[in-house]
């Protein structure tokens, strides 16, 4: 099988104006389709640049990036991100809009097949009562959803999520990781997803890369395909959880003891 | 408790759980608002509210200072203007009045959005924009009008090029501002959809940054005003019929100072419609029904 995206000698770098700092150090991994892949790391391990270097964000200083075989150049709607931040959706459009936005913009569908589109995936997220509210009047969870719905609707080749429940209150984001499984269990789609949390990494994902941090390698690559909610608690559950906690403070308890 | 060193420690109390009945059974959980309530809720109402409360005081003190060469009171201004009106086309007059000003305002505004978008797409643009305005916005417009005769003669074009002037610089500094302000995750947002060039300009900056866009509108609106009776004052009679200005002047030459109050008010009627209609018109239907402004 041939993976979807290949991602072969990464290394990424950015200015800041008094150092040139290095955020990931030649990362490989591969993620094959229909793939729930969890880049986990602590802060400043470079996973988030990893995630906008894929969605063309960011070019990488040495490696390079394949998507379906191409190389990953710029931005484009065949890597729809979906973001942490609530202010990704337009505040000027309605949800529907929001949801029919890309679709337009990109020129994949216009004006009854857009709306019909961005009504079944609007649907999907249980969201089918608030089709011409505006952002504003939507709670945090909800713009995640719309934010989901959007990205889904485009249909594309890989979805990016960069850490999209962490500003959620705990029992929101139980909610919405649920939710993400349902939906990937129905449309089988390929994610790839970065977080900090051990326990989100585990529950979502299917294939969980380890980075080490300042910069960036690659420490693991584990599976995960066992454990949903239900795992939680559970032994097989406690004992991975335990294992990438080491791996990710191996480095500071060398370093203290 | 006396050895002061026992930890606090909270009283152990009985757990309970309750069957909540619907709160049907209790009544309705929002109240409607009584009719005062929802009339001074009106933001028009109160405004006028306050501008009725002027007029009061203003017809008061001229009532008491009985000086109508020095202050009329309003009752004679209001006279004077209905007068005006009916015998001194003075509606025409303004009508004039707004005319140029709406020629300079397009100009200034399609100027000022060109400038912005030149700075939004390169880093000359940015600091050419920068430098422009810091050395044009304070200059006033006015003083600009000796040159303007100078190069366009007696005429409307002259006035034009003044409100240009007053409407590029605070225009362009504020839609900049805006720009710059739009966050990075809506800018990524909008290039993730594959929107590049003017179609991201218009899809995501103008209105991701409409707040100040519309800020800048405003105060370009007053500028220009300002500048426009400004300069009809100095030379209103050479744009044909002269505007709003030139019948101020022409008033005060002749002492009639009812009527140059009545053209004060007229100024001041219009900036209020302006603000109070269309102004508030476009905030309702964009900022506020987006939620980006309260």
């Amino acid at each position: 099988m041939t993976p979807l995206l290949d991602v072969s000698g990464v290394t990424l770098q950015y200015k800041t104006p008094e150092h040139l700092v290095t955020a990931t150090y030649q990362v490989d991994f591969q993620v094959f389709p229909s793939d729930r892949f969890v880049v986990l790391g602590p802060s400043g391990c470079g996973k988030s640049s990893l995630l906008k270097a894929v969605g063309g964000f960011l070019k990488p200083v040495e490696g390079e990036i394949r998507l379906s075989g191409h190389v990953v150049e710029k931005p484009g709607p065949d890597r729809m991100m979906v973001f942490q931040e609530f202010d990704q959706l337009p505040p000027w459009k309605t949800v529907k809009e929001n949801v029919m936005f890309p679709l337009t913009a990109s020129g994949r569908l216009r004006g009854r097949e857009a709306e019909d589109r961005a009504r079944s995936y609007i649907a999907k997220v249980g969201l089918d009562g608030f089709v011409d509210a505006y952002p504003h009047m939507l709670s945090g969870g909800m713009k995640q959803r719309v934010a989901i719905a959007r990205a889904m609707a485009m249909e594309p080749a890989i979805l990016l999520m960069d850490e999209p429940f962490a500003a959620l209150d705990a029992l929101t984001r139980r909610k919405m990781q649920e939710e993400l499984l349902g939906l990937w269990d129905e449309v089988r789609f390929t994610v790839l997803f970065v977080t900090h949390s051990i326990e989100e990494a585990i529950i979502v994902g299917s294939r969980i890369l380890v980075l080490s941090p300042h910069p960036g390698r690659v420490k693991a690559e584990l599976d995960a395909d066992d454990f949903d909610h239900r795992a939680v608690g559970g032994e097989a559950f406690q004992r991975l959880q335990t294992r990438i906690h080491d791996m990710l403070f191996a480095d500071r308890v060398e370093a203290h003891g | 408790m006396a050895d002061g060193l026992a930890k606090p420690t909270p009283p152990r109390r009985p757990e309970f759980e309750r069957v909540l009945p619907p709160m049907a059974a209790i009544g309705d959980v929002a109240r409607p608002l009584s009719p005062f309530e929802k009339l001074i809720n009106q933001t028009s109402v109160r405004r006028i509210l306050i501008v009725l409360a002027l007029a009061a005081i203003w017809q008061a003190y001229g009532a008491w200072l009985s000086n109508p060469l020095i202050f009329p009171s309003f009752g004679a201004v209001l006279d004077a203007l209905w007068e005006s009106i009916l015998t001194r086309n003075l509606l025409w007059r303004a009508w004039s009045s707004i005319v140029v000003l709406a020629k300079g305002y397009v100009i200034g505004v399609a100027l000022a959005l060109a400038i912005t978008a030149l700075a939004v797409s390169t880093r000359v643009g940015s600091d050419l924009l920068s430098t422009l305005t810091a050395m044009f916005n304070p200059l006033p417009a006015i003083a600009l009008l000796p040159i303007a005769l100078l190069w366009f003669g007696l005429g409307e074009t002259s006035l034009v090029f003044v409100l240009v002037h007053s409407v590029l610089w605070p225009l362009a500094l504020n839609t900049h501002a805006g720009f710059t302000a739009v966050s990075d995750t809506l800018r990524m947002a909008g290039r993730n959809y594959g929107l590049t060039g003017l179609r991201y300009v218009a899809g995501v900056l103008i209105p991701a940054a409409f707040p100040s866009i519309l800020a800048g509108l405003k105060i370009a609106w007053a500028f220009a005003w300002r500048t426009l009776i400004a300069a009809e004052l100095v030379f209103g009679v050479s744009s044909r019929s002269g505007g709003l200005g030139w019948f101020i002047f022409e008033n005060r030459n002749e002492l009639n100072i009812p009527e140059v109050f009545a053209g004060l008010v007229m100024v001041i009627l219009i900036g209020l419609a302006m603000e109070g209609v269309v102004f508030r018109a476009i905030e309702a239907r964009t900022v506020r029904l987006w939620g980006m402004q309260r």
